[in-house]
């Protein structure tokens, strides 16, 4: 391989990186710092996209939109529309068992999947959205290497952002309600209140994440929200990095990713006529995978690191 | 009329097939304390172990259906032991993840062994009865019999937990976790008839399945939203709620059909459940929480 293509490969590897990560420290948000099972990443990072796409893309005839915003209305967007969601689900499951919340998770992500695939009116149903444009149109970033510096930009604020929130008495009180329910609500703290505000932000990260992805890719149609990439391979880089952990969430996304795109190169390796089977096998190590670390090594790669205890002064 | 009634049959029998995962996924929520997402995917391998007891044995899907189940209770049980049973012992939301991991690794599996393509297991169209009484409706013999075998195992279910001492183990220990702990029940011994009672009606719902539409490796796990929807109706923890739960579920998702595209059938399940969650979080029969 050249250096030139090998060069696009690793800038387009940690682009893909990069928006798992901000998936992954979505998730963190919800399961790592509180305990809430959320097994619809997929949905969430699906109306993050759509958003986007349909407030930038130039107008169409086949679907609604065409708004041709700017990239980071497109964003806002995204984001706001997924914490829009999270709300809703937040406040119907806030008060019950996470058992509730991951069903209800698993269903609005289906539901929004339904959605998209048959309301061609909004999405373009099946044949998909094309020519979601990349920012800074024009200019010398208008590259994927270009991109790649945006993303790693929103990783970066997305990290302290939610550094600065584990770190604050907010965070505790999460951490506190993940570790202790019954405790924390004697000390007078709202659960139902914490745990929805903790969703909805998860839920507005992982929209972020989807308006990432929109114009990284430029094209979107509802197969790419399948359950097992948006859900599950999050979920696997959250508990490979180390829950509770926003390094851990970012370094998880990389790693899995990296062993992601290995499996691929390998099974590329076998006849195209095995190409369905080698999909299956792919999936089948990452599942065996999260089954190992789960009985090995369930605090991940790096463990949960609580903040240092600030002296009080006298 | 007719159509509805016609309607109706086609809703018990989605109901059938709902209620023998959401028993499972009842009992199993009810011992074990977490919600099985690989549920859905039980029911898919237990069709597919019926697909091969027919193809190699020639058997017809009714002979095959007590194979798959015995067969599926079986895999369920060296699932336990060889994966949840390790982590247990931890909190029960380490078994959710697991069991979501589960339902991928089982789905590929599935894809490896028997392909990605549609499978039926009888070719050809069956003739339906018509019934010029009732105004010349069709009854189909196969959705029949889907009902009238999933009422027996579902009477069974019933004998088990009333009338033996396992049976009754099983019902204190999904009622109260501790004192049934304390009076000296065996536990392992009760999960284990759990996943086995579990994993054969999920191999029923799946041939169910089989014979009323076809097998495609994702049959499991779109049927799961509904399983769950069922399950939670009818109370989780409680077996009985389940039955009712999936009829309620079943025949609305038929009904719907009347009023809206058929492609949203999942989500009348998904809309009755959130329902439920915001009105009767405990379900129908007041649920182990």
């Amino acid at each position: 391989m050249e250096l030139a293509s090998l060069f696009a490969y690793l800038v387009s590897f940690l682009t893909f990186a990069g928006i798992y990560a901000v998936l992954a420290m979505g998730l963190n948000t919800q399961w790592g710092f509180t305990g809430q099972f959320n097994i619809g990443i997929a949905g969430f990072f699906a109306v993050g996209a759509y958003t986007s796409a349909i407030l930038t893309t130039p107008e169409s005839p086949a679907y609604l939109g065409g708004l041709g915003m700017p990239f980071a209305v497109g964003l806002v967007g995204a984001t706001l529309a997924s914490a829009l969601i999270g709300l809703v689900i937040g406040r119907i499951t806030a008060k019950l068992r996470t058992d509730y919340l991951a069903i209800a998770t698993i269903g609005i992500a289906e539901m929004i999947r339904l959605f998209i695939k048959n309301e061609d009116w909004l999405t373009n149903g099946v044949r998909g959205i094309a020519g979601i444009e990349r920012p800074f149109a024009g200019t010398p970033l208008d590259t994927p290497f270009g991109y790649l510096l945006v993303v790693v930009a929103f990783v970066v604020l997305v990290y302290f952002l939610l550094e600065r929130a584990y770190a604050s008495p907010w965070g505790r009180v999460l951490r506190a309600i993940r570790e202790n329910e019954p405790a924390t609500a004697a000390a007078g703290k709202s659960i139902a209140r914490f745990r929805l505000q903790a969703f909805v932000l998860g839920a507005a990260i992982m929209g972020l994440g989807g308006g990432l992805y929109a114009h990284f890719f430029g094209f979107l149609s509802p197969e790419a929200f399948m359950p097992l990439y948006g859900t599950f391979l999050v979920w696997v880089m959250l508990i490979a990095g180390g829950s509770g952990n926003n390094r851990g969430a970012i370094l998880g996304a990389v790693v899995v990713w990296g062993v992601w795109t290995l499996t691929e190169l390998t099974t590329d390796l076998l006849p195209t006529e095995y190409a369905t089977q080698a999909a299956a096998l792919r999936v089948l190590l990452i599942g065996v995978l999260l089954q190992v670390i789960l009985v090995t090594r369930p605090q991940g790669i790096l463990p949960e690191k609580p903040p240092k205890l600030i002296a009080r002064k006298k | 009329m007719n159509d509805i009634i016609q309607i109706l049959i086609y809703g018990m029998v989605l109901g059938s097939v709902l209620s023998m995962g959401a028993i499972g996924v009842s009992m199993i929520f009810g011992i074990l304390r977490f919600a099985h997402f690989a549920h859905g995917d039980f029911m898919t391998l237990g069709a597919y172990i019926g697909l091969t007891f027919i193809a190699v044995m020639g058997l017809s899907p009714w002979f095959a259906l007590p194979a798959a189940m015995i067969g599926m209770a079986v895999v369920a049980v060296v699932i336990d032991q060889l994966l949840y049973r390790r982590i247990r012992r931890t909190q029960p939301v380490i078994l959710l993840i697991s069991s979501f991991g589960m339902a991928l690794i089982l789905r590929s599996l599935i894809q490896l062994i028997w392909g990605s393509e549609n499978q039926t297991y009888a070719s050809g169209i069956q003739f339906p009865w018509r019934l010029d009484v009732l105004g010349g409706l069709r009854i189909k013999p196969d959705h029949v019999w889907i009902v009238l075998i999933s009422l027996g195992l579902v009477a069974g279910v019933h004998l088990f937990l009333t009338r033996t001492r396992m049976g009754k183990a099983m019902r204190a220990m999904s009622d109260n976790m501790d004192l049934a702990l304390v009076s000296g029940i065996p536990a392992e011994r009760v999960i284990i008839v759990t996943w086995i009672i579990g994993g054969a009606l999920a191999a029923a719902a799946g041939v169910f399945l089989g014979i009323d539409t076809r097998l495609h490796p994702v049959m499991g796990w779109t049927t799961l939203l509904p399983v769950f929807a069922a399950a939670i109706l009818g109370g989780i923890g409680r077996p009985y709620g389940a039955i009712v739960g999936g009829m309620i579920i079943g025949i609305s998702m038929e009904m719907s059909t009347l009023f809206i595209s058929a492609a949203y059938k999942p989500a009348v399940a998904f809309a009755i459940m959130v329902i439920m969650l915001i009105f009767r979080p405990q379900g129908i029969f007041k649920g182990t929480l």
